[in-house]
């Protein structure tokens, strides 16, 4: 079997995401090649043939001349498969490219089993298994759900390049707020979910935090909602954190929240619902309306 | 302009689960269903996009049974000038590539100048759907939007990267955009409006009008994910529970010194 690995590169960086897509390759038995729209100053640590865009030519983000690329190797390597990471980046190429091969994709793989991939469903509460019936394939994988493996060594490197101009033009990336808490240093993290309702208890929640010396933080939708800042969201598009202590109020455990807080030594969650996601990472679940919950802890903390 | 907008209808994921007897998929009964909910902001972005462009028509595109028409009707009463129900009783077991291909189909006559869908469905999660769409017909695209403005042609869009960190894009329509959650605020429908819904246009097709590919993959088996045990569940007052947590914090962190 022969896999086509997409690693990426970002403002004059390599994403570490291809470690994972290589773990991923020693899981299928594959043979390899890569491909990153990247720099020759910067290049993945992988002892392998390295297809190498320069992205300050084709852009970091054309999906266009990046689909048109992978699309070229594919044709000169006849891969089984090509993999993406389940990023920003993959999920927006890999269905072009996939189109573009006539090939089935299997979105978010986060188990291979039996050799057939296997994929959530309904925010994480399901798994499927799912049967491909194209000759090659297509995969984007979750991220954390393949053990990284360091490459090591350097590619050999062949250039590539395309025409044209694309139509999606790039024009910038735009950093994340400045300022602020920054949730990474923290050794408690108490965030809010959805669970808690209204605006009004997030202060319950920040209260449990100050109680306990940590900060408090929130999952997206809370965010989204606007009950609190977007620089203490937990998630793969907000802050990953891996403080000593995570106390989850409220949070049902969506794929994207529990990217950003997996490094987590210690995880509690309060939840009414038993069999929310978040129970699966939790060393100790409290099934509990946090309204009454939270407070009595607040104050039993508060009085140690 | 000439507007489309594709939603799905969704379980609620509060839902309790469980899988159908067929064993590929979950089980539909007894759930409480509700527009998934990137495509809330999916018609949300082409309502205010068509109240900023005026002479636009609006048509919003729902793939299911009968039933789906409930999850419609809100979207009209939100703002949509039409509804195009493609009737398929077993669309839950369609693949990407095939509600993909009953979209494109549908859509390749019509002319859309945009084309909004939600990033990614909440129960299938495949997030492929609006991307293929746009491929079928020949059209640019850009997933995961967080902010959308548009000017005398050009699509301005921020999309979504990890880490807090966006990507300004441009593009000429037509176009066709995935809406990642946050991108707005959708708007509740008023009482007049949902009155004004009933009378529009819902005009349904049978899915073998529009279905045209075949599947490239199949759900062979659906399942709860085995659970890893080792975790504690404790349950009772919420005074006892906190003094128990504390008990177990300070035995196995060193958080509570």
């Amino acid at each position: 079997m022969k896999i086509v690995l997409i690693a990426e590169y970002r403002d004059g960086q390599m994403l570490s995401g291809y470690t994972e897509l290589l773990g991923f390759a020693e899981t299928m038995g594959a043979e390899t090649v890569m491909f990153v729209a990247g720099s020759d100053a910067v290049l993945p640590a992988y002892d392998g043939k390295l297809y190498l865009a320069d992205a300050a030519v084709c852009g970091e983000y054309n999906p266009d001349l990046h689909k048109q690329m992978i699309l070229d190797v594919v044709a000169k390597e006849q891969p089984d498969m090509v993999a993406f990471c389940h990023s920003s980046y993959g999920w927006d190429l890999a269905p072009r490219v996939a189109f573009g091969m006539k090939a089935a994709q299997v979105s978010e793989v986060v188990e291979v089993k039996d050799g057939a991939m296997v994929a959530p469903a309904c925010n994480s509460k399901l798994r499927r298994t799912v049967t491909c019936k194209t000759g090659q394939t297509v995969v984007t994988l979750q991220a954390g759900a393949f053990a990284p493996v360091e490459g090591g060594g350097t590619p050999e490197v062949e250039k590539i390049a395309v025409d044209g101009q694309g139509r999606v033009v790039f024009e910038g990336y735009e950093e994340a707020e400045a300022g602020g808490v920054d949730l990474s240093k923290a050794e408690v993290i108490v965030s809010a979910g959805r669970g808690i309702g209204k605006p009004e208890n997030v202060a319950m929640i920040s209260a449990l935090a100050k109680a306990l010396g940590g900060e408090y933080g929130a999952s997206r939708p809370v965010v989204d909602s606007e009950w609190v800042e977007h620089n203490r969201q937990v998630g793969t598009t907000g802050q990953t954190v891996a403080p000593k202590l995570y106390l989850a109020c409220g949070i049902s455990g969506a794929i994207q929240h529990l990217a950003g807080m997996k490094k987590s030594e210690f995880v509690v969650a309060v939840n009414t619902d038993k069999d929310a996601p978040i129970g699966e990472v939790a060393d100790v679940l409290i099934v509990a309306d946090l309204l009454q919950f939270v407070p009595a802890l607040t104050e039993k903390v508060q009085a140690l | 302009m000439n507007i489309l907008v594709c939603i799905k209808q969704v379980p609620d994921m509060e839902s309790k689960f469980k899988v159908a007897a067929n064993g590929t998929w979950y089980d539909n009964q007894d759930l409480a269903w509700r527009m998934n909910e990137y495509d809330e902001y999916a018609v949300e972005q082409a309502v205010q996009l068509k109240e900023q462009v005026k002479d636009a028509d609006l048509t919003v595109l729902c793939i299911g049974s009968d039933k789906v028409k409930e999850t419609m009707k809100k979207a009209l009463a939100m703002g949509c000038d039409r509804g195009a129900h493609i009737d398929d009783a077993d669309s839950w077991a369609k693949e990407p590539f095939e509600i993909a291909g009953i979209i494109s189909e549908y859509a390749k006559d019509k002319s859309f100048d945009v084309i909004f869908t939600g990033m990614q469905s909440q129960d299938r999660g495949s997030g492929q759907v609006g991307v293929l769409v746009a491929e079928m017909l020949g059209i640019a695209s850009v997933s995961t939007i967080v902010d959308f403005a548009f000017d005398d042609g050009t699509i301005k869009a921020k999309r979504e990267l990890e880490g807090g960190i966006k990507a300004n894009v441009t593009v000429q329509v037509p176009a066709l955009v995935t809406c990642q959650l946050g991108l707005n605020t959708p708007r509740y429908p008023t009482l007049p409006n949902i009155m004004k819904a009933k009378k529009k246009e819902l005009l349904t097709i049978p899915v073998a009008d529009v279905l045209k590919v075949d599947a490239r993959m199949e759900t062979s088996a659906m399942y709860f994910p085995e659970k890893k045990g080792g975790g504690l569940v404790l349950e009772g007052e919420a005074g006892d529970l906190a003094d128990k947590l504390i008990s177990i914090l300070k035995e196995k962190t060193s958080v509570l010194k």
